[in-house]
């Protein structure tokens, strides 16, 4: 057989492709007959630069819901014949499968196509939820620095202040390595860190609705339950039920991913409360003799959620080029992970000769980190107008 | 003036004292110092050796006195060998051997920085060497990043929302969506690579002598520093770091432009390149003065992904093979170095700012 020509390559990929161009469609065909409904996501579509990142980030959401049924081999598999195969090279023995390498092979003779689409699915696992994590965090810890102020925010900020002044590559180094992994550092840094989430939605509650008992046990009760369920299994992997779980691996890239997101989170948060709580209606709040708590999280926190909202979109594409960076010096991951970083990292050895397996991650990453940095200014662009 | 540089100075050293006791924390945790003392006498080792190894080296005194003597607050162990010669930190580190021939501290304080095991020299050598050839870098990253940058930013905000403005910022938003180790491999197969990209095409016109564009290998700037060695290095570092001034530029410019005085200047009839050139600027430049400066640590990031990625020995690249090696004192020193940039970085960005801007008056 002959290797596929650029075109029918093209071709090819659109067809395997297939799932994410139907639900792109019919996502944004949804999205644009009710965008008057939709509130600030509807009005996103009002511009052309939030359109185009909304359309980069779901192409890879449903690249990564898709992945098994667009992959076209095992990602980990080898096949004879075919290492730094180019792309489009038919598969010597396909024995039923796929008959081409759409994307070519890699070093150990492994599909780039598949691996690539499995590590959408790696690296969208992780991102948002540390970018979710860092920013319950920064948000429990940054309300009560800005709206308390005094002692509470000077230690505060001094332990932010001093987070940021570690060199992000340095700390990677010093904290995801395989003899911290065996030590009880991750553990106890994720068992402070996963407590904050859990916190913050039973203070959330709480704070709202104390004045009615029956509904406040109920919800806080609810979110202890599920929060704390949650939180065995994940910080301390003691799940009884075995749902929540995390390999020491991936909780230590994960704790090191949020340890260095939330300063500045804290950060932003703590300045647009100090802005906020000079407001008439946190006046009238206070007047009313509501507590701190809920003017915090009921009064300042809705009206802050324009400028959150945005950094939490950059915030996820920082935390994808940190994890990149992690990959990329083979930092806490599995030696065969997919993953993007570590794909680019395998792909430079030989990069002057087959730049493909490292190009087509490479790619990836930057197009997924280019859509949520578009979403972002999209959605600016959008809650300035009102 | 003068309290307020103290207090920062007073806060600089604070942090600078936490965060070294952090790096020194995490070097030495138990499981580390049994990997060195593996690697130095011998992979095979039992449990039991590993411990009087430890034990001989002075490893197993409490980690805030070992961190002291580090530092050279605390008097450095010494043991007395057999024959009447000295052992001990201080002795090791100078070399001397005779009773009472060594000082009793020796830490950073007294320029003692350890030796490195992984490079098989002093550290404060290694370290100054390795400094030089990434201060190169550095240079010329800033040379080629802070002028594309204010320039980017410049013309985009000067006309908000025309079609000059979408194209750069978009523009601007591409280049901190791509990391260095993207960007890197990006260049590397479009310039640096002799089968694809561009260079078999220029090869095949004639216009290129060499097999390749550029070099994906920027060992051989360490003698002799070219356009042809070092080109994508410092592109690569500088494209990343420049979206992020050029916007913060841009926001800057567009918030002056809108200013009663440029609009004051424009109805007594200045030109539009004047008031853009003499009106505008300076104060449009305040802010990107300080972003520079806090992004010089963001660099170091870069840096050290771009001289791995490009095998050129630097800092960065000291500080991933001290890393990778468990080379503990080289680590060390490498991170103080690290740290104090940042610090120092932080320093001159809040004087500048207050220098700059005559509205903020510290009392």
């Amino acid at each position: 057989m002959d290797s596929l020509s650029w075109l029918d390559l093209l071709g090819r990929l659109f067809i395997q492709l297939l799932p994410v161009w139907v639900a792109l469609v019919a996502v944004f065909a949804f999205s644009i007959i009710y965008k008057r409904r939709l509130g600030l996501y509807g009005r996103l579509f009002e511009s052309t630069v939030g359109m185009i990142g909304f359309a980069l980030v779901m192409f890879w959401v449903f690249t990564a819901l898709f992945a098994t049924l667009i992959i076209t081999h095992d990602p980990l598999a080898q096949f004879s014949g075919m290492r730094n195969a180019a792309p489009g090279s038919p598969v010597r023995d396909p024995a039923g499968g796929y008959a081409y390498f759409l994307l070519g092979g890699d070093a150990l003779a492994r599909d780039v196509f598949s691996r690539m689409v499995m590590g959408a699915r790696e690296v969208l696992r992780i991102a948002p939820f540390a970018a979710m994590i860092s920013f319950m965090i920064g948000i429990s810890l940054g309300l009560p620095a800005g709206y308390i102020g005094g002692k509470l925010d000077t230690g505060l900020t001094f332990i932010a202040n001093l987070v940021l002044a570690f060199p992000v590559i340095l700390l990677f180094f010093l904290l995801v390595a395989p003899e911290i992994q065996n030590t009880a550092i991750p553990r106890v840094m994720a068992g402070i860190l996963f407590l904050m989430p859990v916190l913050f939605f039973t203070v959330l509650l709480n704070a709202r609705f104390f004045t009615q008992p029956m509904k406040r046990n109920f919800y806080v009760g609810a979110v202890l339950m599920i929060g704390l369920w949650a939180y065995s299994g994940l910080a301390f992997n003691a799940d009884p039920l075995g749902v929540w779980g995390m390999s020491p691996n991936l909780l230590n890239v994960f704790v090191a991913v949020v340890f260095v997101n939330a300063p500045t989170v804290f950060r932003i948060v703590r300045g647009i409360t100090l802005d906020i709580k000079t407001r008439d209606y946190v006046a009238a709040a206070q007047t009313r003799g509501e507590g701190p708590w809920y003017i915090m999280l009921w009064e300042i926190l809705p009206n802050a959620r324009g400028p959150l909202i945005v950094d939490f979109c950059l915030r996820i594409g920082y935390t994808t080029i940190l994890l990149g960076t992690l990959g990329f010096f083979g930092l806490g991951v599995a030696p065969e992970s997919p993953d993007w970083g570590s794909t680019i990292n395998q792909g430079r050895r030989l990069l002057t000769v087959y730049p493909h397996a490292a190009l087509a991650p490479a790619v990836a990453l930057m197009s997924l980190v280019l859509g949520l940095n578009l979403l972002a200014d999209g959605l600016r662009e959008e809650s300035l107008k009102d | 003036m003068l309290v307020f540089l103290a207090r920062r100075i007073g806060v600089m050293l604070v942090t600078a004292l936490c965060l070294t006791f952090v790096v020194f924390y995490l070097t030495n945790i138990p499981a580390k110092l049994e990997t060195l003392a593996k690697t130095q006498a011998g992979s095979r080792i039992s449990d039991s050796e590993v411990a009087s190894w430890l034990e001989r080296n002075g490893y197993n005194q409490p980690m805030l006195w070992r961190y002291g003597e580090w530092l050279g607050v605390a008097p450095g162990w010494t043991r007395a060998r057999d024959d009447g010669t000295m052992r001990g930190r201080c002795y090791t580190l100078t070399g001397l051997a005779e009773p009472g021939a060594a000082p009793t501290r020796c830490g950073l304080a007294q320029g003692y920085w350890g030796n490195s095991t992984r490079f098989r020299a002093p550290v404060s050598e290694v370290i100054r060497a390795r400094l030089g050839a990434t201060g190169w870098l550095m240079l010329w990253v800033l040379i080629v990043m802070v002028p594309m940058a204010l320039v980017v930013g410049v013309l985009a905000g000067m006309r908000e929302g025309s079609r000059t403005d979408r194209a750069l910022s978009t523009f601007a938003i591409a280049s901190t969506a791509t990391p260095e180790y993207v960007s890197g491999v990006v260049f590397i197969a479009l310039f640096a690579s002799s089968t694809v990209g561009l260079s078999p095409l220029l090869v095949s016109w004639g216009w290129i002598d060499g097999p390749v564009l550029f070099q994906g290998n920027a060992r051989s700037a360490l003698e002799r520093i070219t356009f042809w060695n070092f080109a994508l290095p410092v592109m690569t570092v500088a494209l990343y770091g420049m979206g992020y001034i050029a916007r913060i530029t841009r926001a800057s410019m567009t918030e002056v432009m809108t200013q009663q005085y440029i609009r004051t200047a424009r109805l007594k009839g200045v030109s539009f390149a004047n008031i853009v050139l003499r009106h505008a600027l300076r104060n449009a430049l305040i802010a990107p003065f300080t972003v520079i400066m806090l992004q010089i640590p963001w660099l170091l990031n870069g840096v050290v992904i771009v001289e791995v990625l490009f095998s050129y020995p630097g800092f960065g690249w000291t500080l991933f093979e001290a890393a990778a090696n468990n080379d503990i004192e080289l680590l060390l020193a490498a991170s103080v170095v690290a740290v104090l940039v940042v610090l120092i970085t932080q320093l001159i960005s809040d004087i500048g700012y207050v220098y700059l801007n005559p509205r903020i008056r510290v009392t």
